[in-house]
């Protein structure tokens, strides 16, 4: 009999938060305090409470697959194309039509037909040593796999989704032969195994390990706001943005679609809208150090001093679509 | 043993094994699935590499702790020297740390842009190449991090065997002329046999599931490519299949284990279990037998906790009082329902093997422990498969009767979460109680039930005192690992659940270290409290207990 009724309970309380209120139940791989700070905000503006999971993007991405139609969610949140490729593929996305976005969302940082929507972008940068790499020695992605950088050369594994999108932009622009030749290349100029994050790529050329390193802009500008030590291997090296003479820097995003079966459709649709409002850009952009996607956002101090830069305007769906391809690429040429 | 009740009480058993297999056999389910072409892709390329990666490092493990283990439990039960009080819980400690962020501590410390490297660059005048250094992003400086990391298990595996062995036999083997060695080799071992055991394949298990400290090493195990396949490739399926196979590996070793010793019991011809009193241990052995027990301790817990706390300092986690109060009841809360949950699962179908050790009960046992070598974002989905299962089942039926559906009433909630750490942990007590079983002897039970016990009587006022401190040891572990608990957490959580281990890997994962290592003293902190706990049970009786006069 207790059973019975704490099963019940149980099932009121489940049900009238979902019945009752008006919220948006938001899945995210996302997760910074800032992020936490906007959702409040929009709560008190909105009424709308924001219920949150967060975890890491495969996981979440197959729970919300295989719940299917009785998903609580109405939105997912993913760090870069290639997952937002998967999810789209995956079909947990609905197609959204909203003039709003259409309008603040520049059309290479957004799916085609609405399934997914940029939120904040991010360059895959080089920082050289400053003093034995002169400016101007390293210009471009192709200038990596060049004899002169023969050990030179510092990169996480190849398991890191930011390096898979990388060679995934390769694939559209060499093809995949030209592709793989260049990850043999870049094997072969490897300073060491590839192992640790991007912030273990920049501090090991500072210390001397390589002279550049492959890493997100937005670790270098954390290394600028860290601890002293982290500051002081900072100062030691300097920001290249590759290919300003052709295509532009590889740029990746972090994205928000509405789920499939979003029992809040309305609310979904408000919530990315908000989003994209010049406040919450700015906020969400600086909580990671990231360069807001609609224009006329502020950008952040630390990348400010960067300087502005060319982008590879290719569509991230691109990219996102070769990362299979990428991977068994990778995979051959030995890229741990 | 043919009665009606043990009957009932059998298909019990059966059943709750049953429902903790449901989610291991919804992962091997997907070996009947196609997995489009990935295995040919891998077996071309990296396969090779992950078998043997997975096969050195958990014999280096392996090895490893069984070493540091099973020494110190010796030294610390059977000798006296300094410090060897406190030795006998601070061995534990280690215990409180998450091995992932073990391996950010070490290679933070031992990589070459690393202050250990750096402070050596600076005070020589060497750069690179200069000089030779061990790598700590090397398959060996994996193992080295999760020895230090899972010795515990070991540790405290052996020391409730040496503990329970009685003094009688100890003295037996000293009045028949044995020196100390020989008697640890020759009575000892033997008869601990089953609680070491016991530990090392939990070590075994948990290393094999290893992501975090092995991936951030850089070494490539099937562990490490079930979430790249997974990840990466998004074929959930071919991550299943890979998971199989750790779960043929772990079979294997069982196989093994069951054929090296045969028919032989390791139970002993007394139940008195006074431990026999400590030998005194003087100078250079004294000192010997104290920097074995210090090493591990020093490398193992206060390295890495004063790494933490210099990092806190440095930059500590902004939101340090606002969320942790919060999180670590969340943590403390679900760590100790599951404890319990698994200790009285754990008893239950111990209990059952115990009684009637077909073939086919040993198998269900055995294998509702095999979560624990599943890593823990493929067993979680294997969780919530069966839960979706019966979620939709029941949906489909009020909708069409009531229009209404409960939506995920199972896999939406905390009870998803709690199932799945009884699927990943219940190895835990199904291999610590079952060797707290086997060291007390069948004929005890036949007296006892000779003299008319009725099984509870028997289970109550015989098995649980003789087990306290195996039932006490398993509830420990329990309660530290979900502490740590961290894939399968994040999978299966429901809307605004956090948990400590959550928050730190959300910044470790981030390259946060700074941040993330308050996170890491809470946890820390959180795991000691059991850990002081526990050292209660690990107190020899025999000072208490002993007539005076007798002990020497």
């Amino acid at each position: 009999m207790n059973r019975i009724v704490l099963v019940l309970s149980c099932f009121l309380l489940f049900v009238s938060s979902s019945l009752f209120a008006q919220v948006v139940n938001v899945y995210s791989a996302r997760h910074y305090d800032t992020d936490d700070e906007i959702y409040s905000k929009f709560e008190k503006k909105t009424g709308i409470k924001v219920n949150l999971i967060e975890g890491g993007s495969g996981a979440i991405l197959e729970r919300l697959k295989r719940e299917g139609k009785r998903s609580p969610a109405d939105v997912f949140i993913t760090v870069d194309a290639g997952r937002l490729y998967q999810a789209e593929a995956a079909g947990v996305f609905q197609p959204v039509k909203s003039a709003l976005l259409s309008k603040l969302v520049p059309a290479n940082l957004r799916h085609p037909d609405g399934k997914w929507f940029g939120l904040t972008k991010r360059a895959r940068i080089f920082l050289r040593s400053r003093d034995r790499v002169k400016e101007g020695e390293i210009t471009s992605y192709e200038d990596l796999v060049k004899p002169r950088w023969k050990g030179k050369v510092l990169i996480r594994s190849s398991s890191n989704i930011y390096n898979q999108s990388l060679v995934g932009s390769l694939i559209a622009v060499h093809g995949e032969a030209g592709a793989e030749k260049w990850c043999r290349g870049l094997v072969a100029n490897l300073a060491r195994v590839p192992q640790g994050g991007d912030r273990d790529q920049i501090k090991a050329v500072a210390a001397g390990e390589g002279d550049v390193a492959v890493a997100n802009s937005y670790y270098f500008a954390r290394m600028l706001n860290g601890t002293d030590a982290e500051k002081a291997a900072a100062a030691k090296v300097a920001v290249v943005f590759p290919n300003q003479g052709n295509r532009g820097a590889h740029v990746n995003l972090s994205g928000i679609g509405v789920c499939a079966n979003s029992p809040n459709k309305a609310n979904a649709v408000r919530f990315i809208e908000y989003l994209m409002g010049t406040e919450a850009q700015e906020v969400f952009a600086a909580g990671n150090n990231e360069y807001p996607v609609v224009k006329g956002a502020g950008t952040v101090a630390a990348l400010e001093a960067f300087g502005s830069f060319k982008e590879d305007k290719v569509n991230a769906a691109v990219f996102g679509k070769n990362n299979a391809a990428a991977i068994r690429i990778m995979d051959r040429a030995g890229w741990r | 043993m043919k009665s009606n009740p043990g009957r009932y009480w059998s298909v019990a058993c059966f059943a709750l094994a049953a429902v903790v297999l449901l989610p291991i056999f919804s992962v091997t389910w997907n070996l009947t699935q196609d997995s489009e072409g990935v295995w040919g892709h891998l077996a071309e390329t990296v396969l090779g590499k992950y078998i043997s990666n997975t096969l050195l490092l958990a014999l280096g493990v392996g090895c490893g702790t069984l070493l540091v283990g099973v020494l110190a439990a010796w030294l610390v039960t059977a000798f006296s020297f300094p410090g060897v009080g406190f030795f006998r819980w601070a061995l534990l400690l280690p215990l409180a740390i998450p091995s992932y962020l073990m391996a950010y501590a070490m290679t933070d410390l031992l990589q070459f842009s690393g202050p250990a490297q750096t402070w050596l660059r600076e005070t020589t005048g060497w750069s690179r190449g200069d000089y030779w250094f061990p790598q700590v992003r090397s398959l060996a400086g994996a193992v080295f991090i999760l020895v230090l990391c899972l010795y515990p298990y070991v540790y405290l595996a052996a020391t409730t065997g040496f503990l329970s062995l009685s003094a009688s036999v100890i003295e037996a083997s000293r009045t028949l002329g044995a020196s100390s060695w020989s008697r640890f080799w020759r009575v000892v071992l033997p008869l601990a046999r089953p609680s070491i055991f016991a530990g090392v394949a939990l070590v075994v298990m948990e290393t094999m599931a290893e992501f975090g400290a092995v991936d951030y090493c850089a070494v490539d195990t099937f562990s490490t490519g079930i979430y790249r396949t997974w990840m990466g490739r998004g074929s959930f399926v071919a991550a299943a299949q890979l998971s199989t196979c750790l779960l043929g590996a772990v079979g294997l070793l069982y196989l093994l284990e069951s054929r090296f010793r045969k028919s032989a019991k390791f139970h002993h011809a007394t139940q008195r279990t006074q431990p026999p009193a400590p030998a005194r241990l003087k100078g250079a052995r004294a000192w010997a037998a104290f920097a074995a027990c210090a090493v591990p301790v020093l490398g193992g817990f206060l390295l890495p906790v004063v790494r933490f706390l210099q990092l806190t300092v440095e930059g500590g986690d902004s939101r340090t009082g606002e969320l942790f109060i919060g999180l670590a009841g969340n943590s403390a809360l679900v760590a100790g329902v599951t404890a319990l949950v698994a200790v009285v699962c754990g008893l239950l179908l111990t209990q059952l093997r115990r009684r009637a050790p077909s073939s086919s009960n040993l198998f269900a046992v055995r294998a509702a422990g095999l979560g624990y070598a599943i890593p823990g974002g493929v067993i979680a989905i294997g969780v919530l498969a069966p839960l979706w299962w019966i979620e939709g089942g029941v949906n489909d039926v009020t909708e069409s009767v009531l229009a209404w559906g409960p939506g995920l009433f199972l896999s939406g909630t905390i009870f998803a979460v709690l199932f799945g750490y009884q699927v990943r942990f219940l190895a835990i007590p199904l291999n610590v109680i079952g060797a707290g079983f086997e060291r007390i002897r069948s004929t005890v039970d036949d007296a006892a039930r000779t003299l008319g016990a009725s099984r509870l009587r028997l289970l109550f006022g015989v098995h649980l005192p003789l087990l306290r401190g195996s039932l006490f040891c398993a509830a420990l572990m329990v309660f530290v690992d979900v502490l740590k608990e961290l894939p399968a957490t994040l999978i299966l959580r429901p809307f605004n659940f956090d948990t400590l281990a959550v928050r730190v890997y959300q910044l470790a994962s981030d390259e946060r270290l700074s941040e993330a290592s308050t996170g890491a003293l809470a946890i820390i902190l959180a795991g000691l409290v059991p850990v002081v706990l526990l050292t209660r049970v690990l107190k020899p009786t025999h000072a208490d207990s002993a007539p005076p006069g007798k002990s020497p």
